[in-house]
């Protein structure tokens, strides 16, 4: 069996914030693995035999690797702007496949019907066309002019909105949507959706934001995250295969899964298989 | 009427569901119990030294169980879901409501277990859970065979209210409910009710909304 790619790839392993030296003992891939508060204030992560992991924090998370990291964790140049809020949503547990919790928050076309009169509602449930690459250079799959009627886009929407969108994958199970602004038009919100692969059929997701809204308080923002995952998660837990399948075979997509599609391509270009499904069964 | 609520809560969305259907409008003032454990913080456990939510104020009363709320909200605003005050009937209501805390205890810790990695031995609440839903389960069929849709009568009450949210979230703890035809009727009876709202993990019934109207240009 040859070493699977995902080996070498970051992983959220816990919100920052939360860092003790107490620790708190989770998993990555299968293998436990503890994360603790480090005397130098850094994190310490330690692999099931005590080894000691690549780590860092970054994005509100700590971040590990049980592996050797090829290159550092992805950029967020959004991130470091001036004036915006960073909300920690928390972490949220699924029982599905890392890459199916990813593909979902590629996925437009459930909005009208999983969040509706929140992020879609019938009859607006037409995706437009939106360009999908795998731009090289970043190794990196982007989807760019993606819009969507939206009831309720953002905590700071007032009323209905024809939103835009960018989505980006940097890491096999990690994405980032770059949304319309309501407050700071000319600006994009930053939404995450960071997974940590506890088994290839369990995960802690741990949403993030960067956002340019100084209206609502933070507890709100929380919640309008927390809301829109949770209505995700029952979803998630029942899709039939549980593993995502990377076989052209198995399903026959539309248009509006031009991202998955290019997604899955990219998984299967790397070896990033932990948690797919290789030969339809 | 000011509701201490987390969107997540199924406790405080009993709330809010029975507000909702009695007309009664709430001010609600959004707690950080996930991450942030606002609940366990100075200024809730001044006002519920339990350290639980909801909490509901209205002028100097304060309330921080949920049955309590309900029937606070229904004889308030909607007597009739108080249900029958016959002996029997009310017995059955009062019933239902102390039963409701053995699914909060099972079912919820399940589903907090299983979503929020809270502490908790998963097969003994799972165990305990499936114990509640069969005695739920068998409830709803005797009312059934009285020909009442309901648990306590022949109309929705305040004890539907406080044992539906967390049987309708079992599944997020693991638990199906796949076995209990009987509690699915019920579930779907409560969700058809007007002015029925959802929360996260609880969808509307979309098929009972009216045909979507296409507008011109959209095909």
């Amino acid at each position: 069996m040859t070493r699977n790619a995902m080996i070498d790839e970051w992983y959220p392993v816990g919100l920052a914030s939360q860092l003790d030296a107490h620790g708190r003992k989770t998993a990555l891939m299968g293998e436990p693995i503890e994360v603790r508060l480090g005397e130098d204030g850094n994190a310490e992560v330690t692999g099931g035999n005590g080894r000691v992991l690549p780590a860092c924090i970054r994005y509100g998370h700590v971040w590990a690797s049980l592996g050797d990291p090829q290159k550092p964790l992805f950029a967020i140049p959004e991130a470091d702007q001036p004036g915006r809020r960073l909300v920690d949503v928390g972490v949220v547990r699924v029982r599905c496949s890392p890459l199916r919790a990813v593909e979902n928050f590629l996925d437009i076309a459930h909005f009208p019907f999983v969040h509706t009169d929140i992020l879609g509602a019938e009859p607006h449930t037409e995706v437009q066309n939106y360009k999908v690459e795998i731009r090289e250079d970043e190794d990196e799959v982007w989807a760019t002019q993606v819009q969507f009627y939206q009831p309720q886009a953002a905590k700071s929407a007032e009323g209905g909105i024809t939103t835009q969108y960018m989505y980006r994958v940097p890491a096999p199970t990690c994405s980032i949507l770059y949304k319309t602004c309501p407050p700071r038009p000319g600006e994009w919100d930053v939404i995450t959706l960071f997974v940590q692969p506890l088994a290839e059929d369990l995960c802690d997701v741990w949403p993030w934001m960067a956002l340019f809204d100084d209206e609502t308080p933070m507890t709100d923002l929380i919640h309008f995250q927390q809301t829109i995952f949770v209505q995700d998660r029952s979803i998630l837990e029942n899709q039939i295969p549980g593993l995502l399948p990377l076989d052209p075979g198995m399903e026959i997509p539309t248009r509006a899964d031009l991202t998955s599609v290019a997604y899955r391509r990219w998984l299967k270009r790397h070896g990033y298989t932990y948690g797919a499904q290789l030969v339809a069964q | 009427m000011k509701l201490y609520d987390y969107v997540l809560s199924p406790s405080c969305y009993k709330v809010r569901l029975m507000a909702a259907l009695t007309g009664v409008a709430l001010d609600i003032r959004p707690v950080d119990f996930h991450p942030g454990a606002e609940h366990r913080g100075p200024e809730l456990l001044a006002l519920n030294p339990a350290g639980s939510i909801p909490i509901l104020e209205d002028g100097d009363l304060v309330l921080t169980e949920s049955s309590a709320m309900l029937v606070y909200l229904a004889a308030k605003a909607a007597p009739q879901w108080l249900g029958n005050d016959a002996a029997g009937p009310a017995a059955s209501v009062q019933q239902w409501l102390s039963f409701s805390h053995r699914l909060t205890a099972s079912l919820g810790a399940a589903r907090l277990h299983e979503m929020l990695l809270r502490p908790g031995n998963i097969d003994v609440l799972r165990a305990q859970a499936t114990a509640a839903l069969r005695e739920l389960e068998a409830g709803l069929v005797e009312q059934r065979i009285r020909g009442q849709c309901f648990l306590a009568s022949d109309r929705p009450t305040v004890a539907d209210i406080a044992c539906f949210p967390y049987v309708a979230l079992a599944p997020d703890g693991g638990v199906s409910l796949d076995p209990y035809p009987a509690i699915r009727l019920w579930s779907r009876a409560i969700r058809a009710i007007d002015g029925f709202i959802e929360m996260p993990g609880i969808h509307r019934l979309h098929e009972l909304k009216p045909e979507p109207v296409l507008e011109g240009g959209e095909a």
